[in-house]
């Protein structure tokens, strides 16, 4: 690059830096934002449930009765509650004042081992599909464990020919707080670079400063530039906040090394800042671009990206269509780095899908930037 | 001989929704080298879309057009490396300070290190704007604005500088020093200059003048020569019975006219032939006339060539049916010691002033001297910080819906639906204004004929051409027929024949009892004002007749001084006075 | 008089124009709320049926081919390797070439025969603990049924299992009717508040609200015109997506229709609300559309939409309670699914009405003491 060439970036780098400084709207996007989401995640939201509120209703009160409550009283699971009739119960499931309900009918210490299934039946409040089947597991695990107790202690030996033994690796105690932080941090860095990036450009042709900048000697590749390095060095500069926060603040272990987080994060930060600009040219006003941005930026790392619902279980259209979306790959990495370590089959599969998008995009971005009005 | 700029049978069309306009119609020139070409023409001419072409920012759809011996159309880069070009809105980051903008301009086009602390130290003193560099560039008051613009555009003396409409909206003493700063480059640097704008007197400064019309160039020659064959048919009239207001509502009404406008005292005629017996038979014997020749000056060149005949036809009367028979005297609006302060800023501060029934009355003022902010407290769209208002006998901001029923405002920008057609706004206008039904069908009506809206009456109003666009505001704001009218820079950026056109209007309505406030750069449309006050860093600085004002600005080198010279007379003196 | 009445219309029609009519609105209004009914409603779930899979049979007795002839014969389970070596597991998990890995020891069969309990061991990754937990459920589901069918063959006692495990309102326990039932809520409410927060601002922009206020016309009435339109949108789309939610995704709409669309108003009129208070606030175009995000991100997350609001902490839950959306989210989901009425639903329609009138009420407010 000419002499002159340098200088113009160099204004041009120091002039996007004043203006994200005293741009209320991009400290809200890189600052507030992630951390609201951060906070939202890390804290607020979580998929493991905990104190289930479930109805107990007890026909017949007696020792084992009194023994099974007490096994889902100590669950960390279940916060019981208890019904003398299956209708009180009922009406408490449709008020929604409890999820579930576990029914010991008056016959169930009579029945218990006397019979080939037992007496108790199970209702749970299937609204919430995913929380309703995870209620259901947790009920079942617990009384197959009280069952079998009850057995030994009888001296009685219940047939269990398959004992099943499970191991979880990576996040042994299923904490989803784990895998959503990083996700979060996939997500903060898409609405920088995309949705901050795309929006600013726009403002250039909105505000009409687009027509000047034009006619001066700077060139594409050098205008390109002069925006993308001021939003890459504020997205790695988020990045490591929330990597920060993630570690500290929500204990959110970190197996990988740093300097892969570093290349991986600053390629991803690549590929969405060419989305942000190739949205920019195609969108010229703010209002369109931010638009554009939160449908094939924003939702798309949110739902598509594998960071909460399962890819493999989408139908196969859109699972071809998760593959243009950059998120799907820095999620993965960052939830390799995060839990499982430097993993180099998964890292580098997921980096070399980013660097042919950011060929793609870049490509894209080259041929469509144009210096003209039309 | 080489010419900075040879342009040959260029045209250029644009798809606007179904239509395809051209905006250039096989337009060829060249400009000399060296000196100052003026740009002019109605709204809609192509003007920009010539400064556009030129800077290879736009593609042509055939002819050639060399800039600084380059293709513009095949080398665009190397044409906007070595051109200068300042936009109609010129790009300022407004969240940059005055310095920064310069900054970035500096290294945009390659101003050694080196050299810039010189270089800054002559554009600064040249546009004075040395002490506001620290300040944001959208905190600058409009003239400012423009001037640190065209500093920014001269950062790197270019070879050839194109200027869009550096004026607009700019007041007569930054206009000045804007002149001044092209002047110089012109004989300091020998740089040349293109520059577009809608004020003739402007024009008449320029060495050539390229007159564009519906995208075909009318006339390239110098200023002279467009006012030559006008020799000998320029004319100044004087009456003592009728006010120069009266004067020209007759004159222009008569045949053998071609334009008639209020100057100084009289009224400027331009009549179709030297010969203005068969105009003095046709006015009243009772009325005692003095008649003097005078020199044609480029704007009578401007109008006779592109006014359409056709205009005496249009009746400007208007709707308004108000009695004469209410008291002249009656003070319509009152302004008492009126401030108002934005933090420390004093943007007003004690003004007083009072309109009667029926009066024009002009606020005049430098960029950011206060007339806006005085005129949205006037339409209670903003509260005062002390003092007292009341128009119509009431403050609008506590005022009950019927008085602002009395008002009709016409905001400084455009500030109708842009994506509502001309008829939905008029319809939305008048149900806001308590017209329904069978009445507001009527003032619709109305308004589309008077206004000549017809033919644009399902056209999107954003896409009206600028005189058009003022036409539908100026109609909405006079649909219900309000006795006082709120005129906010009506006339700003639109091009001569549409101001007189306007100023026709205005006239009539205040011969028919209408007050009206009236803000504008255009300093010979003060002369249409009964009274005027002239505003400068929030205060008034003076308040009268025209005459009266221009009275105070009498020199002996100045014994009739222009209003233009008597503002800046009165500007100047209070910077003195304050410095 | 019934020019008041008039004057309401004209306002109203007049936003609608101005929305309409605007190539890049009318795009907002039709554009995002398709696409995010097809992602949500076809992407976002939570039922596993691709669960991949690999298993390291040590063993070669009847027994555990059995086993891993159940494990095949699933339709949720893709069985993707047999790995002949422990050292293989490890990367085909770290890999992510499989959800999980089944070890099934050299006893396997040897111990089953004797009649004694052999132990098969299931190896997760944990990188999504919830799509993990899932997997487990099913796999514990297949084992179970599996031993008691051991069990019943030898005729010997095998674990009482739980009669009648019955899931009330989603039978089948479909995430999509829970999900798309959300969007219903999520997508009206992003419209809505889109809609109204940026009404203001864009005037305030194009100059056009000095024009607006200068005319006789009360700011109330002026409030009312900006608050009918994303009222009147909300409805029709919300309309348009409950009828696609029961024609396209074949959801069972048992309840009171009364009572879905009285919430769904009384949820537009406090999305209106807050639009307002947006739009009263913010000055430029740009504001009102981060102020609508700032406000949209939490609303969705905290009003129980995906993840539910009984996991949340006690201070994040009481911050749900001012959350229009998750009393809408009660509703429509409880009048689908579970056949809500008016009555049951009671306690879900006063909060709302709460929250719409303080923010109509905070709205008018702002308007006033901003309007220059």
């Amino acid at each position: 690059m000419t002499t002159a060439g340098r200088q113009r970036l160099a204004g041009l780098i120091r002039k996007e830096s004043l203006q994200i400084m005293r741009d209320p709207s991009s400290i809200a996007i890189a600052f507030v934002l992630p951390v609201v989401l951060l906070f939202l995640f890390g804290y607020g939201v979580s998929l493991d449930a905990r104190n289930i509120p479930i109805g107990i209703v007890v026909e017949q009160p007696d020792a084992s009765t009194q023994s099974l409550s007490g096994s889902f009283e100590k669950s960390d699971y279940f916060s019981p509650f208890y019904f003398q009739t299956i209708q009180q119960a009922e009406r408490a499931l449709e008020q929604r004042d409890i999820d579930g309900i576990v029914w010991l009918k008056n016959d169930f210490a009579r029945k218990l081992f006397s019979q080939p299934d037992a007496v108790i039946a199970v209702r749970v409040n299937g609204v919430n599909s995913n929380q309703a089947n995870l209620t259901l597991g947790y009920i079942r695990g617990t009384w197959l464990a009280w069952i079998t107790h009850q057995a030994e202690a009888r001296g009685t030996k219940l047939e269990m020919p398959i004992q099943l033994e499970h191991r979880v690796w990576f996040n042994p105690a299923v904490d989803s707080r784990f895998f959503l932080v990083p996700g979060v941090v996939a997500i903060i860095m898409t609405l920088i670079g995309t949705l901050l990036t795309a929006l600013v450009v726009a403002r250039e042709w909105d505000r009409g400063t687009m027509e000047a900048l034009f006619v001066t000697p700077l060139r594409n590749h050098e205008f390109i530039a002069g925006k993308l390095i001021p939003y890459f060095v504020l997205g790695i500069t988020s990045l490591f906040v929330n990597f920060l926060l993630a570690i500290w603040l929500f204990k959110v272990p970190f197996e990988g090394s740093l300097w892969l987080l570093l290349l991986t994060g600053s390629l991803y930060m690549l590929v969405s800042l060419a989305v942000g600009l190739l949205i920019s040219v195609v969108a010229k006003n703010q209002f369109v671009a931010g638009q554009i941005a939160i449908i094939t930026g924003f939702l798309p790392a949110f739902i598509l990206s594998g960071f909460i619902f399962d890819i493999n279980s989408m139908p196969a259209a859109i699972q071809l269509i998760t593959h243009i979306v950059p998120a799907r790959y820095f999620v993965a990495i960052l939830q390799t780095l995060f839990l499982a370590g430097d993993i180099w089959p998964v890292i580098l599969a997921n980096t070399g899908a980013l660097l042919i998008l950011l060929a793609v995009f870049s490509w894209l971005v080259a041929k469509k930037t144009r210096k003209s009005l039309e | 001989m080489i010419f900075p700029v040879e342009v040959s049978q260029i045209s250029k069309a644009f798809q606007a929704g179904e239509v395809q306009v051209q905006a250039l119609d096989q337009v060829s020139f060249k400009l000399m080298p060296g000196q100052v070409t003026g740009l002019i023409g109605p709204d809609g001419a192509g003007k920009t879309t010539l400064m556009r072409l030129l800077c290879g920012l736009l593609s042509i759809d055939e002819g050639e057009i060399t800039v600084l011996g380059l293709d513009a159309a095949k080398q665009p880069e190397s044409v906007q490396s070595r051109v200068s070009y300042m936009p109609q809105r010129f790009g300022l980051y407004e969240d940059l300070t005055a310095q920064e903008n310069l900054d970035l301009y500096a290294d945009l086009k390659g101003l050694a290190v080196e050299d810039r602390l010189e270089r800054y130290k002559t554009l600064m003193h040249l546009t004075g704007l040395s002490p506001f560099t620290k300040r944001l560039a959208g905190k600058l008051s409009g003239g400012m604005k423009q001037k640190l613009g065209l500093a920014c555009a001269l950062v790197v003396p270019p070879e050839l500088l194109l200027l869009d409409e550096p004026t607009v909206g700019v007041d007569p003493v930054s206009r000045r020093e804007l002149w001044q700063i092209v002047y110089n480059q012109v004989e300091q640097a020998g740089m040349t200059v293109l520059l577009s704008t809608a004020y003739l007197d402007e024009a008449e400064r320029c060495a050539e003048v390229i007159l564009l019309h519906e995208g075909k160039v009318i006339n390239h020659a110098p200023p002279k020569h467009f006012s030559e064959p006008l020799q000998g048919r320029t004319w100044l009239f004087e009456s003592d019975q009728l006010t120069p207001r009266q004067l020209q509502l007759k004159l222009s009404l008569l045949s053998g006219v071609i334009d008639a406008l209020i100057a100084n005292q009289g009224v400027r005629v331009v009549s179709e032939s030297t010969e203005i017996e068969s105009i003095l038979t046709a006015v009243d014997p009772a009325i005692k006339l003095q008649i003097k020749a005078v020199q044609p000056i480029f704007e009578d060149a401007f109008i006779s060539l592109l006014k359409k005949r056709d205009d005496h036809s249009v009746n400007y009367s208007g709707s308004h049916q108000l009695s004469k028979s209410v008291s002249s005297a009656e003070e319509v609006i009152k302004v008492e010691k009126l401030e108002r302060r934005f933090g420390d800023f004093i943007a007003v501060n004690d003004v007083s002033f009072s309109v009667k029934r029926g009066e024009i009355f002009g606020l005049l003022g430098a960029n950011g001297a206060g007339k806006s902010t005085t005129f949205r407290m006037l339409c209670g769209l903003l509260p005062l910080s002390s003092g007292q208002l009341s128009v119509a006998g009431v403050d609008l901001r506590h005022a009950s819906d019927k008085a602002r029923q009395k008002i009709g405002y016409m905001a400084q920008k455009f500030s109708l639906y842009g994506n509502l057609t001309v008829i939905q706004n008029l319809h939305f206008y008048a149900s806001c204004y308590g017209l329904f039904k069978k009445r507001k069908q009527e003032q619709v009506e109305w308004a589309l004929e008077a206004f000549e809206l017809s033919d644009y009456r399902d056209s999107n109003a954003k896409d009206l051409p600028l005189g058009y666009k003022q036409r539908l505001s100026f109609a909405v704001a006079l649909m219900h027929e309000p006795e006082i009218l709120f005129l906010d820079e009506p006339t700003s950026g639109v091009d001569p024949l549409a101001r007189r056109e306007f100023w026709a209007r205005t006239n009539a309505l205040a011969e028919s009892g209408v007050t009206v406030l009236v803000t504008t750069h255009f300093m010979d449309e003060a002369n249409y004002c009964d009274r005027l006050i002239i505003m400068a860093s929030g205060q008034v600085l003076a308040q009268g007749t025209p005459l009266q004002l221009k009275q105070l600005a009498q020199k002996e080198a100045q014994p009739l001084p222009t209003m233009e010279e008597a503002f800046i007379y009165l500007i100047e003196q209070q910077t003195d006075q304050s410095a | 008089m019934n020019s008041p009445f008039l004057l309401i219309i004209a306002l109203a029609l007049k936003e609608f124009l101005a929305l309409l009519r605007d190539k890049s609105s009318r795009f907002v209004l039709i554009g995002p709320p398709i696409a995010q009914l097809l992602v949500f409603g076809y992407a976002a779930s939570y039922d596993l049926d691709n669960i991949s899979v690999a298993i390291y049979n040590e063993d070669r007795g009847i027994a555990s081919r059995e086993l891993v002839g159940r494990i095949e014969g699933s339709p949720n389970i893709n069985v993707l390797y047999r790995i002949q070596k422990e050292s293989e597991i490890a990367g085909l998990i770290d890999n992510r070439d499989v959800l999980l890995v089944m070890h099934i020891d050299s006893e396997f069969s040897a111990t089953i025969a004797k009649g004694e309990s052999a132990t098969v061991q299931l190896l997760l990754d944990g990188r999504n603990s919830n799509t993990a937990m899932i997997a487990l459920n099913y796999l514990r589901d297949i084992i179970l049924q599996l031993n008691r069918q051991w069990s019943d063959q030898k005729q010997a006692r095998g674990p009482p299992a739980i009669i009648e495990a019955r899931a009330w309102y989603n039978e089948n326990l479909h995430s999509q009717w829970f999900i798309v039932t959300g969007i219903v809520g999520l997508l009206t409410l992003v419209v809505t508040l889109i809609v109204t927060a940026l009404s203001v601002a864009r005037e305030r922009e194009q100059g056009t609200f000095d024009q607006l206020l200068v005319t006789p016309v009360h700011p109330v009435f002026i409030l009312i015109g900006k608050a009918l339109p994303g009222l009147l949108i909300g409805l029709i789309e919300g309309g348009v997506i409950i009828t696609l939610a029961v024609g396209w995704f074949d959801i069972p709409l048992r309840g009171s229709f009364v009572a879905l669309y009285l919430g769904l108003f009384l949820f537009l009129l406090s999305a209106v609300g807050i639009g307002l208070m947006i739009s009263a606030i913010c000055i430029t175009q740009q504001q009102a559309v981060l102020g609508a995000f700032l406000f949209l991100v939490p609303a969705v997350i905290l009003s129980g939409f995906a993840t539910p609001i009984a996991n949340m902490p006690d201070v994040v839950q009481l911050l749900t309670w001012i959350d229009p959306l998750k009393y809408f989210l009660v509703i429509i989901r409880s009048v689908f699914m579970e056949g809500g009425d008016l009555g049951l639903l009671w306690p879900q329609f006063w909060p709302m009405a709460i929250i719409a009138a303080l923010s109509l009420a905070m709205a008018g407010w702002l308007f006033k003491h901003r309007m220059y």
